[in-house]
């Protein structure tokens, strides 16, 4: 009979500490994190004059994407001050993204929930700042008592809003990132271990070894759909981000 | 067939067994209701999609913004199942 035994989930998402409290999720955030600094001062210090080769092609496209497909999308021109901001959440989502499909480190680093979390209570903080910064008082009154509603609405509405703001907003986010990276994960231990289990089976019917075919197809495929949900996913927060922003900064539309 | 026997000569559950396999039975119940709707609802907003494109390809920038912005708030009531069938049964 196949034993198939599926690791508990802490082992599945758990290293041990490279160092006190410093594990590889934390590596790969700091990697992270380097690797986009870097590309981006490396394209800085490129002579803007001179047609963009190299590293500068790759920074500019992914200030061209942002600005085209992000910032323009949900903020329009007034919005392009916040291409900055809007290509770091970006850059490093996707970067943490990455490397749940790169063979031996093999785990996104959003698929812990302390990342999703962390950015999305910074999301939570700038938009709520400037919904203040931009309308005062009236941002969080406009947002209990909607004046385009009718009267005998405004409490229900203004408590929706009121809860979506502060509460579901941030926490949709967060589970958002973190429960499609560890969707993901999962799904490709899921196929891993079936694969192995069928290949190393025990068994005196040897038609079992030739099928763990199967679920290393389905393996290759998921490996190719993570590429897409990692990119996806960034896009998505990222876009997010900026309907907030822009939503907080003008809350009539 | 000795799974079969395995299967019959079964001794009887203590109740740590019991409440996990509730608890596993619970999971795959939360996860599996979960994803219906989500699903139908995706499905919806993604043919809609799609229509809106044919009928104005110039438009279908915009399109796919919104479409992505309506797969993301409808995909989260999946995903808060799929939170819940973890912690729940692993």
């Amino acid at each position: 009979m196949l034993a198939l035994e599926f690791p508990p989930i802490n082992e599945v998402i758990r290293w041990q500490d490279l160092f006190t409290s410093f594990n590889k999720i934390a590596m790969i955030a700091c990697a992270a994190s380097l690797i986009g600094i870097v590309i981006y001062l490396i394209a800085a210090r490129r002579d803007p004059m001179v047609a963009p080769t190299g590293v500068r092609n790759l920074a500019e496209t992914g200030v061209e994407f942002i600005e085209d497909q992000i910032v323009m999308q949900t903020m329009g021109k007034e919005g392009l001050g916040w291409t900055p901001f809007l290509l770091s959440i970006f850059i490093f989502v996707y970067l943490c993204n990455v490397p749940g499909i790169i063979p031996i480190i093999y785990m996104p680093a959003t698929g812990r929930m302390a990342i999703p979390l962390f950015l999305a209570v910074i999301v939570w903080l700038t938009y709520n700042t400037v919904g203040f910064k931009h309308n005062g008082i009236s941002y969080l009154t406009g947002m209990l008592w909607p004046r385009n509603v009718p009267v005998a609405m405004r409490p229900l509405v203004g408590l929706i809003e009121f809860l979506s703001n502060i509460l579901l907003r941030p926490f949709s986010l967060a589970v958002r990132l973190f429960a499609n990276m560890l969707a993901g994960h999962m799904l490709l231990v899921t196929f891993c271990l079936l694969t192995n289990a069928l290949f190393f089976a025990e068994t005196k019917q040897l038609i079992l070894r030739p099928m763990s075919v199967l679920p290393f197809a389905m393996l290759l495929f998921l490996t190719a759909f993570e590429v897409l949900v990692g990119f996806l996913q960034a896009y998505i927060f990222t876009i997010l981000t900026g309907v907030y922003i822009g939503l907080a900064a003008h809350p009539e539309h | 067939m000795e799974s079969l026997a395995g299967l019959i000569a079964q001794t009887p559950l203590t109740a740590d067994d019991q409440k996990k396999a509730n608890a596993a039975i619970g999971a795959g119940f939360a996860y599996g209701l979960a994803a219906i709707g989500p699903g139908i609802g995706i499905g919806y907003v993604v043919g809609k999609a799609i229509e809106a494109m044919a009928r104005q390809p110039e438009a279908a920038g915009m399109v796919r913004t919104t479409m992505f912005l309506g797969i993301a708030f409808t995909e989260a009531l999946a995903l808060i199942g799929f939170v819940v069938f973890i912690l729940l049964g692993l």
